[in-house]
């Protein structure tokens, strides 16, 4: 029965996403790779002192990524370090320097991970200035680079591979605000909170009395699901009345997580002149959330403690109002993207569902992935299952005819080093390094045993796949997790698009070999299952030892 | 994908290892363990990251073990001592089968080069003192009259690039050069292995010969076109022993892969006990560095050069040699054929099919006027024409006092003069028309139109026409005919086009004919393009223009003037018939100088990329099974949880890292024979192949050491103490 439910609220989104896949692929294609510059762009490109019309190399391309993001962090920083003297603090303090640096390199790096609790930490101003902005360019830079890495496989023999300003405000400007204030107004008139009112005191059925923030929620909501930030305006996030009050916001929510990364295939497919290209990404990712969803819905619906038989299901930690299948809709929509929001707590689930979520994760982000991130890791992804596969056809493997020699495979595999390391590294330094294991067990976890090094795995894969969700029995705003998770999130976002936009420029620099009967197809059944099982396999490999002490000891009964 | 069963996969494995399976490879294994232990030098174990991490394993585990003999109960964890010592053991072993292939490899080429090592001798060379072209081309001598030059017999080690050295009958020829003066027959057989001798003449494309033959019959004077020690023989020995062997763009690629997988696996692996301690588990050092061998891509690791040196050798078996481990590479991926129609598609001889008359001639007047003048004639054509009279029922006796009129490239025509006066012709159209208005014979417009509609109809047919004429004794002359001689395409041509085109390459017909004629050849013999009346600018053209839209073209040459567009081709095969030039241009010689071969070196090419793709697939789907054996031994004890994992049944925790660690040194040897031989290849479109080679190396990789490990824990148990 629950099946049954599950594959039908699966049904409704994926034919939801299936009516907006071609127009949203389409107009993004159109902004990418139209001559013109709309007059408000005109005006953003004179004050910044850009040139639309001249293309960049992929270092210059590289250095804009760089550098602008750079600045953000700082920017960041320095905004909650004197929020205090800043109009509409609310009254907060400044924030401190670990915790300030953890927040802004969360936030410019699209992961929005959350060491502070928003309710009591932070003013409209930060909120506004500070990390409004951030989750629309951070999900503009994104895309960028993916867009970038598209170009390389579409053209031949280039030197250039686009111009990442003008690709930053096109994706800002016409992609990510329209579409944020629409439903901003659409949320709004579902109920989700829009205002100023600051904290409200207002007394309790039961006759107490309670402290309730209030604030511009709606138009923070959109852009958190929309770009595939996930930093909630509240500390319970999406679970949060205000956030998401019903059926209908947790619909448009999980919707608005994945029509950017779905419809990015679209937009890849027309790049590369090829759409099925795109439909073959798009079912491998398919593939990865379904089982993923049918996973975690298994999970929760029949797991062997006495109290869930009763209630038809783990229901700790998730809302009523949503249950097990929306609950899992969302949790597996929210770490497939990379946006890291929740519904429920993921903290709560049963051990082995709790680990659907970590592995949605291990995979790399894509199923289907964040903003951009999504299709870039995808296609790196796609690299290596070319290379392997591609030799067994008896040719130099090839993707969309360029050749995947040594430049390109040391691009490819260094990119798929850099997360699995960074996460095992970082858990076995929360327990090897005396101070920080001293930090983790005092201060840190509130679960002993394998569940509580569920939540250290889970913070730190969170962090180096830039989702930003939590176990969240964590007490992340410590010294040592605060830098070390910082540390995570800067590595997993920026090491991957140095190595990203390398790739592109390597690839735009080669020809384009034709295709005949003899090249290995990358647009048919064959190939998707094909990359399903290399993304699987690699990540399945790296994470087995580290799921085996965490999720798979605690919820594997002999 | 999904029809194969595991039985299907483990019969197509078991198929597929037998069958390359020779019966000498035991002895070659064991032939070879001299030079596999050779290998253990740790200077040399570094070029191979993959198999150097064993090394250091095996070393540390060595050490460990002898450690732990001195304080038992703080280095044990608690596992039996000779627990370290079997599974270091087992490590040395992975290594040594690593070398033991790289090892054959190696030997098969070392038996080869030492048979072309002993061509290679010292021999007294008859070196040319001030030669002089001009007056003395056969260097006969001052004595006779003749220029300055003399001959002094040097030892062939001195001789230098531009040296002409004269070479007599029983000779050897002392370096590699080209004629320059004289025609010899030579046996080759020392190089190509062929006894049948071969002709060598000046001027031409039949100039080069190679150092080691010997001169059978008649003086060649040689211009020797080699620095000392850079001969063809010694470029043959470097390249079959493997001697720096430079890797290649893909294996370099490879090399990355797997690499990084190296290194992740080692990452994942050093932070297992920091991780562990998190929940109070521990595990010992030896259990740890058995997992890492078992991750990290070994069975490739080790096979990886021996596939190469096994694909070089492939070529050098087919009387091929590559100048380097790319053009083979570069053969797999070619997706253009450039074939020479002549001696390639079709036999170098064409043969009569059909005789037309023209319109008041009798048929047979034609087939005999045809057939006596091509009585004399001994080339397969004229002997062809014979064979078709004869098979129409024409009797043909040879005719006393007849005089034959042989073939000039001045007339372009041959024939006979009979003594009744009587003279029959037959050439081209063209020489057979000059020859008709110089005998001042007024021939009709009707007849005339007449001939040139049989001569085009036999063309659009791709035949060649040969006209024959007739003076007859009282002196008019008539035109009788055309003789159509019809290009023979070689027999199961035809379907190994069709199997290129399956595989994505486009065969290209290369030839003089005018392009009616070779429309009809290139029909016939189902190549997808040609080049008609084609110049070897023509060729240097095309290439030009298929690369240009991203193809890689590979062609066959022996020419000097096709040196320019064997350079330019991605793959250029040299005829070792053929100039230096074309030698030098090409990046592959075909000893045998057989141009049809160029399909085979494809294959072979495609063949060696898939081997290593196969096996690097097979590598990696291991290491699946290989988890479930050893993670549950790792933690079972304190999460019996985990317990579930262990779906092989597996005894108990040592006995499943050793089975694991045995399965993965095992594997290598048991593939051994697979990459010397290849996968088996056969020509077929990329879905098909990858489909096929999915199931065996992707599914087989998951599904066989699951059945391995779990057949080597049955025998593990027994030993007292797992």
């Amino acid at each position: 029965m629950v099946y049954l439910y599950a594959v039908l609220a699966f049904a409704l989104i994926a034919s939801i996403l299936a009516v907006m896949y071609k127009p949203l692929g389409d107009y993004m294609y159109g902004v990418f790779t139209s001559k013109d510059d709309l007059f408000f762009e005109r005006w953003i490109y004179r004050i910044i002192g850009v040139a639309s019309d001249k293309e960049q190399t992929w270092k210059a391309y590289l250095r804009g990524v760089l550098g602008f993001s750079l600045m953000s962090v700082l920017v960041l920083y320095l905004l909650q370090r004197v929020q205090h003297w800043l109009p509409f603090s609310l009254g907060f303090p400044n924030v401190e320097g670990p915790l300030a640096f953890n927040t802004a390199a969360s936030f410019v790096t699209n992961t929005n991970w959350q060491s502070y609790s928003p309710d009591v930490t932070l003013g409209y101003t930060v909120q506004f200035a500070g990390l409004a902005v951030q989750n629309f360019v951070s999900a503009a830079v994104g895309i960028a680079v993916a867009i970038a890495l598209v170009r390389g496989f579409a053209r031949r023999r280039s030197d250039t591979i686009g111009n990442f300003w003008v690709d930053l405000t096109r994706c800002t400007m016409r992609i990510l605000l329209p579409i944020s204030i629409v439903m901003a107004i659409i949320l709004m008139a579902l109920g989700v909170a829009q205002n100023f009112a600051g904290f409200v005191d207002v007394h309790t059925v039961a006759g107490g009395s309670q402290t309730i923030m209030q604030g511009p929620v709606a138009s923070q909501e959109v852009i958190k699901e929309l770009g595939t930030n996930g930093g909630g305006f509240f500390n319970a996030n999406s679970s949060h009345p205000y956030e998401n009050p019903n059926m209908w916001t947790n619909l448009i929510e999980i919707l608005l997580m994945l029509c950017i990364p779905v419809a990015l295939t679209r937009t890849f497919g027309r790049m590369v002149g090829n759409v099925r290209q795109g439909y073959a990404l798009l079912g491998a990712m398919t593939t990865l959330f379904a089982v993923g969803f049918l996973a975690v819905v298994t999970a929760e619906s029949f797991s062997n403690d006495p109290i869930t038989g009763l209630t038809g299901g783990s229901m700790e930690g998730k809302e009523d109002r949503f249950g097990i299948v929306w609950s899992g809709l969302f949790g597996t929509t929210s770490t497939g993207t990379s946006t890291g929001a929740v519904n429920s707590m993921h903290d709560s689930y049963t051990a082995l569902g709790g680990m659907v979520y970590m592995v949605n994760m291990m995979l790399g982000e894509v199923s289907p992935g964040g903003v951009g991130s999504g299709l870039y890791s995808i296609l790196v992804m796609a690299v290596v299952a070319v290379f392997i596969a591609g030799l067994m056809v008896g040719r130099t493997p090839e993707y969309l005819g360029k050749k995947i020699g040594p430049r390109e495979m040391k691009m490819a595999s260094l990119y798929f080093l850099v997360m699995p390391v960074t996460v095992v590294v970082g858990v076995a330094l929360s327990f090897a390094l005396p101070f920080a294991r001293q930090s983790v067990f005092d201060t840190s976890l509130a679960n002993s045993g394998n569940h509580g090094f569920s939540e250290v795995v889970y913070a730190f894969v969170s962090a180096a796949n830039n989702n930003g969700s939590a176990f969240a029995g964590l007490t992340a705003d410590t010294p040592w997790l605060d830098t070390a998770l910082g540390v995570a999130v800067l590595l997993g976002r920026f090491v991957p698009i140095v190595l990203v936009v390398a790739l592109a420029g390597s690839l735009a620099k080669q020809d384009v070999v034709p295709q005949t009967s003899g090249t290995m197809r990358t647009d048919n059944r064959l190939f998707v299952f094909l990359l399903v099982f290399v993304i699987f396999i690699i990540s399945a490999l790296t994470f087995f030892p580290t799921l085996a002490l965490g999720p798979l000891a605690e919820g594997l009964v002999a | 994908m999904s029809t194969a069963t595991a039985n299907d996969v483990a019969n197509d494995i078991a198929s597929d290892v037998r069958n390359s399976n020779n019966k000498s490879m035991g002895v070659m294994l064991v032939k070879s363990l001299p030079d596999a232990l050779r290998k253990f030098d740790p200077r040399n174990m570094w070029h191979n990251p993959v198999m150097f991490i064993v090394w250091v394993g095996a070393a540390f585990l060595t050490l460990l073990a002898v450690a732990q003999l001195f304080s038992p109960d703080d280095l044990s964890h608690g596992q039996p001592v000779y627990f370290t010592w079997i599974i270091a053991i087992v490590l040395w072993f992975t290594v040594l089968f690593a070398n033991l292939a790289e090892a054959v490899a190696e030997g098969r080429g070392k038996a080869q080069a030492d048979a072309l090592r002993k061509t290679r001798t010292t021999t007294p060379a008859h070196r040319v003192v001030c030669y002089d072209a001009e007056n003395d081309p056969d260097v006969r001598g001052p004595e006779k009259g003749h220029g300055p030059s003399s001959i002094v017999e040097v030892p062939s080690s001195d001789l230098k690039l531009g040296d002409v050295v004269v070479v007599e009958a029983g000779d050897l020829i002392p370096g590699d050069g080209d004629i320059i003066s004289g025609i010899a027959s030579v046996d080759e057989s020392a190089i190509t292995g062929e006894s049948a001798p071969v002709i060598r003449e000046s001027g031409g494309d039949r100039s080069a010969v190679t150092g080691g033959t010997r001169v059978l019959s008649d003086r060649i004077i040689v211009r020797i076109t080699q620095k000392p020690g850079e001969s063809f023989v010694d470029k043959m020995i470097a390249l079959v022993e493997g001697a720096n062997r430079q890797k290649t763009p893909n294996e370099i690629a490879l090399d990355v892969l797997l690499s990084s997988l190296t290194i992740i696996f080692l990452i994942v692996v050093l932070c297992i006990n920091p991780q562990a301690s998190a929940v109070g588990a521990s595990v010992s050092l030896t259990v740890l560095i058995a997992l890492l061998v078992c991750l990290i891509p070994t069975t490739i690791g080790a096979l990886l050069s021996a596939i190469g040196i096994a694909g070089m050798d492939r070529l050098v078996q087919r009387n091929v040699l590559a100048t380097s481990g790319r053009a083979i590479e570069a053969a797999g991926d070619v997706t253009t054929l450039l074939l020479d129609k002549t001696g390639t598609i079709t036999y170098g001889n064409r043969q009569a099919s059909n005789f037309h008359t023209l319109p008041g001639v009798d048929h047979d007047e034609i087939v005999r006027a045809a057939a006596l003048s091509s009585l004399t004639d001994s080339t397969p054509e004229g002997q062809s024409i014979v064979d078709l009279a004869r098979k129409e029922g024409m009797e043909l006796d040879d005719i006393e006092g007849a005089k034959a009129v042989p073939f000039t490239a001045e007339t372009r025509m041959s024939g006979l003069d009979l003594p009744t006066g009587e003279r029959i012709r037959k050439g081209a159209t063209s020489a057979i028309e000059h020859w008709v208005s110089e005998e001042g014979a007024g021939i009709g417009q009707e007849v005339l139109d007449a001939m040139h509609d049989r001569v085009e109809s036999v063309s659009n047919a791709g035949g060649t026409p040969l006209v024959v004429a007739e003076q007859g004794a009282n002196g008019v002359v008539r035109i009788l005919g055309v003789v159509q001689l019809k290009d023979v395409v070689k027999k199961g041509l035809r379907e190994r086009f069709a199997d290129m085109r399956a595989m994505g390459i486009r065969t290209v017909m290369v030839t003089g004919d005018n392009p009616l004629t070779a429309a009809a050849i290139a029909k016939e013999a189902g190549v997808d393009d040609f080049i008609a009346e084609a110049k070897p600018e023509d060729k240097l053209a095309y290439i030009k223009r298929e690369q240009s839209k991203g193809q890689l073209v590979a062609m066959t040459g022996d020419g000097t003037n096709d040196a320019p567009a064997l350079a330019q081709s991605d793959v250029g095969v040299a005829m070792n018939s053929g100039t230096s030039a074309a030698k030098e241009a090409g990046n592959m010689v075909d000893l045998d100088s057989d141009p049809t071969k160029l399909i085979d070196i494809v294959q072979i090419g495609k063949q060696l990329l898939i081997t290593r793709g196969a096996l690097t697939t097979f590598s990696i789907a291991n290491d699946i099974a290989k988890y479930f054996a050893i993670i549950p031994a790792m933690f079972m004890e304190q999460f019996p949880g985990l317990g579930v994992l262990n779906v092989m049944g597996l005894h108990s925790s040592l006995s499943a890292v050793l089975s694991a660690i045995i399965f993965n040194a095992i594997i290598i040897v048991l593939l051994i024979p697979l990459a010397l031989k290849g996968v088996k290849y056969r020509a077929k479109s990329s879905e098909k192949i990858l489909g096929r080679n999915l199931s065996i190396y992707g599914l087989g990789g998951i599904v066989v050491p699951f059945v391995g490990i779990w057949i080597i824990d049955l025998f593990v148990r027994l030993i007292p103490g797992f």
